[in-house]
């Protein structure tokens, strides 16, 4: 029986009430009094030095009230890089300054060289046509391999080589690695690319900086995922504004996916020239810009080899990859290919000796950073592919392979060779569980009616394992990162009972306002119309490392949980005081204080009341009022996992891929609203298999992006895509947070893209073209092309 | 500058404009219905549609100027005169149509324009029709779902009428 509230049941979002109505606050919906609109100029060369720069015409334009350029902004602080990496040298990275606007070079197109502010957008944008810029070009680094080849420029004079680390892990497996691959019965190796996306949420970024000089207060108002940390950032290290001069707001914004993490330049800029001018002053960026200026996400070349023995056991994994960082680094770019990915090259697996190599090249591409999954995605999708074509090598059924080297279900807690420990899990169950929902039995008979069709039909599965409630402050200190990753709340409970929930988690889609609702409610035993969920602002929320990796619920969520059961000893001492009764003696249940063995109770109400109005109180030993706050900081990582079954068909004239079916079971340990989890793995999967076979940036020699636009690049529409099933039923709690909860957000975009081009893999080869691999997005004409390179003909000589 | 008149939800509304303002920067800045979303600048995304005169629009295609005179319905004209939700709004909220939010205005006001053409559309015709409006957050299964679910409830509404 499904719950009809509180934890478990699928409520109702609240948020939807303003969304359907068109009363959402987004950050371009916001307007201050007196502002003004600020208009980058962004180079549109990926390369060269500015050999002139002359913005006089322009601040003399009609309705222009000033023009800055990297002059103007000397005292001012580059863009911070939140996470060093140490490469196999043990030397840090190279972190070359990334200006907020150019200094002497530009680094790709659409870096910002002049920003523009005037009275209107119109006026803005006009006087751009007058600045005066001339840009001697240098050669645009472009491809990862020529850039470090030894004779491609420098995109930076601080990395000679464009490598801004060379990453070995792990370090002291590598000769064992290189034995038992140079020893074993068979190996399998594949050379495959992560193809670059942009993570492109509906809601193009905005920011409104604004200053109050009497108080001299500055705010920011800005579409971003993590409003605290924005606020740690650029004020401690751009703008120098301590804390409590600096508010940072993200009020209602519209996805995220990882692109709205990061500080950006353009956050800094309003919220200065908002100083200097005294007047606010509002950006928003065009979809055209935020192609250019959001940061990209993937972009990883990789070569894996994966060693077998005679029994078909993983013996050893070797992987090198080279990772794209694009100009500059962007805020956690350096650990996505590194911490988030070679962790991860374990996957389901219980493969003993594992070792790779990362060298993350600079480009004049625009910043490459976490996209939904981040890192993740490129360890599932490299491991993955190479089980499935060693299963086709070995002529072994894929899933059989999968079962006979995952780690099995009583190994757990699981230490992998790759630093990490999976808490629990049972990768045996989700896979039976996908293979049965898609019935795989009856797959044999599908096929034959596609090929009397003239039809390929494939089926591919994919298992996968993430790494979520990103993190242990002390482990992810030790790994580079210059924060810490735990999360705040505040409970407070008001005078008449109502609830108030201050979270550093932000929501951007996720529907946090309803599932932290559920949580409380659920705890309290009240209606969860009783609790309000406030985030996203600075000056209200105590503090807050934000939301990404997954990590809202196992680790914010848990931080509310730590307030709510403070709140709830402290309400147990006021109801003994109120009872005449020892504290041990009272029970909390369905909001009522009793005192056990008595039919003496009190309503949540009374208690509430007594904290605020305290005549009859414990006021030696507890103070007045009821809120609670906690800092939550997790024991470990949580491990969602599932296995996931495409299944395709190929038309082999025109090599159009359809997606028949798509079956995702997925272990997320507990669920709160399953309504809510099942909307993340849709959103997933639908980003897993655009990335698969729709969307790529495609860079020119000159380092210009050709899909630059809606009209250019593929996103995915409601006609790609067939209705997925999902199931959420086979449930490993996670052991070391209080719900059990382990994270849904990144699931469907990680092991989708695995699972549908080994789908079209398995279609092809069914069909008797012997294509290997393609790399993602499989359009036609990829598909086509692999076929035309592999005949039928030519596989039967 | 040229001045503009236009109804839109059923109120009479004018502004000054430039020859060069799109409808959805006359309803976002002139008249402050913000309700109408920019998501892109190449008119892909469909997150600016309303209605002009009865049939679906991209507010990012037409100069405010060229509507004079003209009916233009948005997001925040859809819910009944009560004020509850009108049936395409609440169908997305019951079937978890919507994460963001951003998309769904142009989403609500595109379906509204299907199902007055279409009461009874196959899943496959509303996939179709969704073409022009991009969701990043759903994977349009739940917008699919949602949209069949309201043209039900309009036919059942109908039939109740009748």
């Amino acid at each position: 029986m499904p719950k009809d509230a509180g934890i478990g049941a699928s409520s109702k979002r609240r948020e939807d009430a303003r969304f359907v109505t068109g009363a959402g606050q987004y950050t371009d919906d916001i307007n201050r009094p007196g502002q003004l609109y600020c208009h980058f100029l962004r180079s549109d060369i990926a390369h060269g030095r500015i050999t002139n720069l002359d913005v006089s015409a322009a601040r003399a334009a009609a309705g222009v009230v000033a023009v800055y350029t990297a002059e103007d902004l000397a005292a001012v602080g580059g863009v911070p890089c939140g996470w060093q990496v140490t490469d196999k040298n043990g030397e840090p990275m190279k972190e070359p300054k990334h200006p907020i606007l150019a200094e002497g070079k530009v680094r790709h197109v659409g870096d910002p060289v002049v920003a523009i502010v005037a009275d209107s957008l119109q006026a803005a944008r006009d006087a751009a046509e007058a600045v005066d810029l001339d840009i001697e070009e240098l050669p645009a680094v472009v491809s990862m391999s020529a850039a470090i080849s030894g004779s491609a420029a420098a995109v930076h004079d601080e990395a000679p080589d464009n490598i801004c680390y060379d990453w070995e892990f792990v370090a002291e497996n590598k000769q064992a690695v290189d034995d038992a691959i140079a020893n074993a019965a068979h190996v399998t190796r594949l050379e495959l690319v992560n193809n670059r996306l942009v993570a492109n949420p509906m809601e193009p970024r905005v920011a409104i900086g604004e200053f109050d000089r009497a108080r001299d207060e500055h705010t920011l108002y800005t579409t971003s995922q993590n409003p605290h940390v924005i606020r740690l950032l650029m004020g401690a290290f751009v703008l120098s504004i301590p804390e409590h001069k600096l508010r940072v707001v993200a009020p209602d914004v519209g996805g995220g996916f990882g692109s709205k993490i990061y500080h950006y330049a353009e956050e800094a800029f309003v919220t200065w020239a908002a100083a200097q001018l005294h007047k606010p002053v509002k950006w928003t960026s065009t979809r055209s810009e935020a192609f250019l200026s959001d940061a990209q996400g993937r972009d990883h070349l990789t070569t894996i080899e994966l060693a077998l023995d005679a029994d078909h056991n993983f013996t050893a994994l070797r992987c090198s990859t080279l990772a794209n960082m694009g100009a500059y680094l962007s805020t956690f770019a350096p650990c996505i290919p590194t911490w988030l990915h070679g962790t991860l090259l374990a996957g389901n697996y219980k493969t003993p000796l594992i070792f790779t190599n990362v060298k993350a090249v600079f480009t004049n591409t625009t910043p490459v950073d976490a996209y939904r999954g981040a890192g993740r995605p490129e360890a599932t999708f490299q491991v993955e592919r190479v089980i499935d074509k060693a299963a086709r090598e070995l002529e072994v059924d894929p899933a059989e392979l999968r079962r006979k080297n995952f780690i099995p279900p009583d190994a757990f807690p699981y230490q992998t060779p790759v630093a990490v420990e999976y808490d629990t899990g049972d990768y045996h169950a989700t896979l039976d569980k996908a293979l049965d929902l898609a019935s795989a039995a009856g797959f044999a008979a599908r096929k034959a009616e596609s090929e009397s069709r003239g039809k390929l039909r494939g089926l591919g599965i994919a298992s996968y394992i993430e790494a979520c409630g990103i993190a242990p402050s002390s482990l992810v200190g030790a790994l580079g990162a210059r924060a810490g990753l735990y999360e705040a709340a505040t409970v407070r409970v008001n005078p008449t009972g109502s609830i108030s929930v201050f979270t550093g988690s932000h929501s951007h889609g996720q529907g946090h306002e309803t599932t932290f609702a559920q949580v409380v409610a659920d705890m309290l035993g009240c209606d969860e119309g009783a609790v309000d969920i406030v985030h996203g602002d600075t000056s209200k929320v105590p503090f807050g490392m934000g939301t990404y990796g997954s990590r809202s619920l196992a680790v914010g969520g848990s931080a509310i949980v730590k307030s709510v059961d403070k709140i709830i000893a402290k309400a147990k001492k006021i109801a003994a005081h109120l009872l005449e009764a020892s504290e041990a003696d009272i029970a909390f249940e369905n909001g009522q204080f009793t005192v056990a063995g008595t039919d003496r109770s009190l309503a949540w109400g009374d208690v509430c009341l007594a904290a605020y109005v305290p005549h009859k109180y414990p006021i030696e030993e507890i103070e007045p009022g009821l809120e609670e706050t906690s800092f939550y900081d997790p024991a470990n990582f949580t491990y969602p996992a599932g296995a996931y079954v495409a299944e395709v068909e190929v038309d082999p004239e025109t090599g159009v891929v359809e997606v028949l079916n798509f079956t995702a079971a997925d272990d997320f340990g507990n669920v709160v609203n399953p309504m809510i989890v099942e909307g993340q793995v849709h959103g997933g999967l639908a980003q897993g298999l655009g990335q698969a076979l729709l969307e790529g940036c495609v860079y020119d020699a000159e380092g210009q992006l050709q899909s630059a636009s809606y009209m250019d690049y593929a996103m995915p529409r409601a006609g790609d895509f067939p209705m997925f099933t999902v199931d959420h039923s086979c449930v490993t709690p996670c052991t070391h947070n209080p719900l059990g909860v382990k994270g849904c957000g990144e699931a469907g975009a990680i092991g989708s893209p695995p699972a549908l081009v080994n789908a079209v893999i398995d279609a092809l080869q069914g069909g008797g073209y012997a294509v290997e691999h393609i790399d993602m997005p499989l359009t036609p004409k990829a598909v086509w092309h692999a076929m035309a390179a592999a005949s039928p003909a030519a596989a039967a000589e | 500058m040229p001045e503009v008149s236009m109804t839109v939800n059923g109120t009479a509304v004018s502004g000054e404009v430039e020859g060069r303002t799109l409808l959805v920067e006359f309803l976002r800045e002139g008249i402050g219905l913000t309700g109408t979303h920019v998501g892109c600048d190449t008119s892909q995304c469909g997150a600016c549609v309303v209605h002009v005169d009865g049939a679906s629009v991209k507010a990012c295609t037409v100069f405010a100027m060229s509507l004079d005179g003209a009916e233009v319905k948005t997001i925040e004209g859809m819910a009944n005169p009560d004020g509850s939700l009108g049936v395409i709004q609440a169908a997305f909220r019951e079937h978890h149509g919507l994460q963001c939010g951003f998309c769904t205005p142009g989403m609500i006001m595109s379906a509204a324009d299907l199902l007055q053409q279409n009461q009874s559309p196959t899943e496959g015709e509303v996939r179709e029709w969704l073409e022009g409006n991009f969701c990043r957050c759903t994977g349009y299964h739940n917008i699919v779902k949602a949209i069949l679910a309201a043209a039900a409830d309009m036919r059942g509404q109908q039939v109740a009428a009748e």
